[in-house]
């Protein structure tokens, strides 16, 4: 632990904050960000908001600009029944991918609190938005905000329009299939040119009369001159509709029989957010690992300096130590591997790689073992990986024992469950592949695909799900999801679901 | 730069219109439940519903999000876990009973699955579903009493009006328009080039260049500066003021006389389900008029008004004469309530015995003085809960009963039902309350 110096330049005393404290320490931290850890960073924009505040933007998916549904009435009479009988806490804060970076700070938090916060959030996420690959090529920071106050703007406007329970079923049924409305691996496709004039010249007539809601129909588009003839083969009219395809809400949003353009500017809106999100959901350990490890840096560092008092330090790694906490498997607490635990490690042993390396990191990452600059080394992980890659890349023996890491494996066809791997020499390399298998969305979400549509015949859609070791979808989930599908087909749906026989 | 805002100021409740869409959802649970917490509520603190609001637990079938994900059973899969203590390859687990194994993260994102989803309603939501669908009766017929007063209200802007009045925001619009418009000089032009004519004077000797600059520049000032005294900073025209007029505030009031009967045949029972009733009464009415007043008066043979707290809770014995309370009703409403003011509604609660010939007097009072000064008058008798006979045949009863029935045919704004148990209490309460669409249809 590094020692304190004789303090004459504490950044603060006692646990009260006020603006010009805040406003000191964040110009530390910044140094600290900037000059010794090279963080680049979008320009901050630190709001401080109450607990009641915090509640609404948590039901919102963190976004205040959320357009109106009942599902976050929902979650926020959930969160708010648990905050209030103290079976829950809040977050101490919550942050936007978006330019400038957005973080909202709980004003309960002590002045402690309010530096370990603003050094995670506003530093650490924020580095991690504005460098990681995922987020650069699929999320546009600079607009998500313009899109949200549309989107919000809109759906009250076909609210007031067609009604709210109109508009709430295709909501509704959009939000059902939101895992399945994002693209995993194609670019989605561009909208042609003509598209995107039509899309101007309707969303130009919105934003001026704010009642004119269709967006481009045929007629502002012309009629499909690329219109399937009656008797084309199967191959050329699964080409023409870009089948198959994974973007399920995308594919109705183009080519359902039924919808009205309204309609499907809602699906698009659904699937643009889970377009949004899906970077977030994909980079859960790299992510909090990038925020903790960066807070972690920043206030030790800071202590180091003598600007923090020793209480003040004390708290934070309090709080810090709460959260890196990972409790083992048979502990009444687990509840999975701990996304702030895990990524905080890999972030501490890639700086231990760096540093003090064994011969059996030279071993296994003969590239970074010994390095000169970790930090060059952290921020070109940070920038180029995701979760699975991630684990796959960097996950070391040293952690894996330090994890006691172990996997069951779970066949339907045993009786028992069998350990089949420890942390031992023999285990490392294939617990590593399963333990970044079990974030790799992609395989823990179901592969469903729209397969085929005939619409000049029963206008039947055809789905396939394909099953990844016998694992199938919950029964009644699934079927109120299909009652949804129909509702946005407009005709019958069917779900096939195939069996892969690859691997062992 | 700006790097933090104070976002607490802010207004709150910014997610209301997401739990209006959430209530609207799972109305017809919720008022279901709210309907079974009101009939087995007990009513010791006097007050039906918390301040700060009601638990609700309700299922949650219609408020699932479903979504496509992976069964938690069957297949072949995989986990890691941490904290391995004495395993080693090969060892064996019994596999847990029907969870989703020891890993769950195959589990759904949102604690769905749930079959009950609990929350907290405020006391608004709470009554407004309680009493979802109940009117004030006789609406039509009988019009409300209303109280006017005068207030005054904003009604846009005028070009004429006192200083105090004045809008400055659209008047110096409206000045900055016209000096646009007009191509007023400013000041700043006027000043630049006063000080170039100043340079020039004061150079010693000038070119001939330069004096016919000068002419030419004083000239230019001159009719800049005439401009400037014609186009005026501010001109009356520019001048708005705001503007009040006076406005007929309507404001309606009503009170509840709630008439018990506490004789020594009222025992506890009884009153407890006088007081639920009583209570309904008061959140409903308080609802619809700005302003509810409650008078509570007791009789045995004879009447007083008391609080309410000696109302339920204080002890009489005495015999039994109805006539008093409702001598004494129409005494206060001449004394307190003038009825072009007020909006009266009378409830009655009692076991059905009246002494001697006095119901007579009762239907009396009831048709001559009371009624037609009551928007609406409902009694309640509370009778035995063995007491089949009397909840099945509304024809059979004692005096009073039937005395008061002879009221019920004659006036629409009479009401009269039976109770045995506090569950009774909240159906007859709506059944007094429905709108009525085909005229009295009870008793």
């Amino acid at each position: 632990m590094p020692e304190a110096k004789s303090g004459s330049k504490l950044l603060f005393e006692g646990p009260e904050w006020s603006f010009a404290l805040l406003e000191k320490a964040r110009d530390a931290i910044e140094e600290i960000a900037l000059n010794d850890l090279g963080l680049n960073l979008y320009q901050n924009q630190i709001e401080i908001i109450s607990s009641e505040q915090m509640l609404d933007a948590y039901s919102c998916v963190g976004l205040p600009l959320m357009y109106q549904h009942w599902s976050f009435g929902k979650h926020f009479a959930r969160d708010e029944a648990l905050y209030r009988t103290g079976r829950q806490g809040l977050a101490y804060e919550i942050v936007i991918n978006s330019n400038p970076c957005i973080s909202y700070n709980m004003e309960e938090n002590t002045m402690a609190m309010q530096v370990l916060v603003m050094a995670h959030a506003a530093f650490g996420h924020n580095h991690f938005f504005k460098n990681n690959y995922l987020f650069l090529q699929w999320t546009d920071a600079d607009g998500i905000q313009d899109y949200l106050a549309f989107a919000k703007n809109y759906i009250a406007a076909c609210e007031e329009r067609y009604g709210i329970d109109a508009v709430e079923e295709i909501l509704d049924a959009g939000h059902a299939l939101q895992t399945q409305g994002v693209f995993r691996y194609g670019r989605p496709p561009k909208p042609t040119s003509q598209e995107l004039a039509a899309m101007q010249r309707v969303r130009d007539g919105y934003a001026g009369s704010r009642s004119l809601l269709d967006i481009w129909t045929d007629a502002t588009l012309g009629h499909d001159s690329a219109e399937t003839p009656k008797d084309a083969p199967q191959a050329a009219r699964r080409k023409n509709m870009n089948l198959p395809q994974e973007n399920i809400l995308y594919f109705l949003e183009k080519h359902s029989p039924v919808l009205e353009p309204w309609q499907r500017e809602l699906l698009r809106i659904v699937r643009m957010l889970a377009q949004y999100f899906y970077p977030q959901k994909q980079t859960k350990v790299m992510n909090e690992g990038c925020a903790t490890f960066v807070h972690y840096y920043i206030i030790n560092e800071l202590f180091s300096q003598g600007r923090l008092s020793e209480g003040a330090y004390l708290e934070m790694m309090h709080s810090h130590t709460n959260v890196v906490l990972q409790p083992d498997f048979d502990d009444p607490r687990y509840s999975g591997i701990n996304p702030y635990a895990l990524g905080f490690a890999m972030m501490m042993d890639i700086r231990r790689i760096c540093e003090e390396p064994t011969e059996e990191d030279r071993d296994w990452f003969p590239d970074i073992a010994g390095h000169d600059d970790w930090r060059h080394v952290l921020r070109h992980a940070w920038a180029n990986y995701r979760d699975e890659s991630f684990i796959q890349q960097f996950l070391s023996p040293h952690l894996m024992r330090k994890f006691k890491l172990f996997t069951l494996v779970d066949d339907a066809s045993q009786k028992d469950l069998v350990v089949s791997h420890i942390h031992n020499r023999a285990g490392y390399k294939a617990m590593r592949q399963a333990l970044a298998q079990q974030y790799n969305l992609a395989y823990l979400e179901p592969d469903i695909q729209v397969t085929d549509a005939d619409l000049s015949g029963d206008r039947r859609l055809i789905l396939t799900h394909t099953v990844r070791d016998g694992i199938h979808l919950d029964e009644a989930n699934k079927d109120e999801v299909l009652k949804h599908l129909r509702r946005l087909w407009g005709y019958e749906v069917t779900l096939d679901a195939v069996e892969t026989l690859i691997e062992s | 730069m700006h790097h933090f805002i104070d976002r607490r100021a802010n207004p709150k409740g910014k997610s209301h219109g997401n739990r209006q869409r959430f209530l609207r959802r799972a109305r017809e649970n919720i008022k279901d439940r709210v309907d079974r917490s009101v009939r087995d509520k007990s009513v010791q603190d006097g007050k039906a519903v918390p301040v700060d609001g009601e638990q609700v637990t309700i299922p949650a079938r219609g408020l699932q999000e479903p979504r496509f994900f992976h069964g938690s059973k069957g297949g072949n899969r995989r986990h890691v876990l941490p904290g391995n203590k004495e395993f080693v390859v090969g060892d064996t687990l019994p596999k847990p009973n029907g969870g989703a194994g020891q890993n769950g993260r195959q589990a759904s994102e949102d604690g769905e699955g749930e079959d009950e989803f609990s929350f907290t309603l405020t006391q608004d939501e709470y009554l407004e579903i309680l009493f979802d669908g109940l009117e004030l009766p006789d609406l039509v017929e009988k019009s409300l009493v209303e109280t006017e007063t005068i207030g005054t209200r904003r009604a846009g802007l005028t070009t004429v009006g006192t200083p105090n009045n004045l809008n400055l925001v659209r008047t110096m619009r409206n000045a900055l328009g016209r000096r646009i418009a007009l191509h007023r000089p400013s000041s700043r032009a006027e000043e630049e080039l006063q000080s170039e004519i100043e340079m020039l004077e004061a150079l010693p000797n000038r070119s001939d260049a330069q004096e016919e600059l000068l002419a030419e520049m004083r000239a230019r000032l001159e009719s800049l500066q005439r401009k400037r005294k014609m186009v005026g900073y501010i001109d009356p025209i520019d001048l708005r003021f705001d503007t009040h007029v006076p406005e007929k505030i309507r404001k309606s009031r009503a009170v509840v006389f709630c008439l018990m009967d506490v004789s020594g045949s009222m025992q506890d029972r009884e009153k407890e389900l006088g007081k639920r009733f009583f209570l309904l009464l008061h959140l409903f009415l308080a609802r619809c008029y700005e302003q509810t007043e409650l008078v509570f008066i007791r009789h045995t043979h004879h009447a007083q008004e008391v609080d309410e707290e000696t109302f339920f809770y204080a002890r009489e014995t005495g015999g039994t004469i109805v006539s008093t309370a409702l001598d004494k009703m129409r005494e206060i409403i001449s004394d307190r309530y003038p009825p072009q003011e007020w909006n009266i509604y009378g409830a009655q609660v009692s076991d059905g015995e009246n002494f001697g010939n006095d119901s007579v007097r009762c239907k009396k009072l009831l048709l001559e003085d009371l009624l037609p000064v009551c928007q609406y008058y409902a009694y309640m008798e509370v009778v035995e809960e063995d007491a089949e006979d009397l909840l099945q045949d509304l024809s059979a009863g004692d005096d009073l009963w039937q005395n008061y029935r002879a009221v019920k045919d004659q006036t629409e704004h009479f009401a009269m039902q039976r109770v045995a148990h506090a569950a009774h209490i909240y159906p007859i309460f709506r059944e007094f309350f429905l709108p009525r669409l085909k005229g009295g249809q009870n008793a």
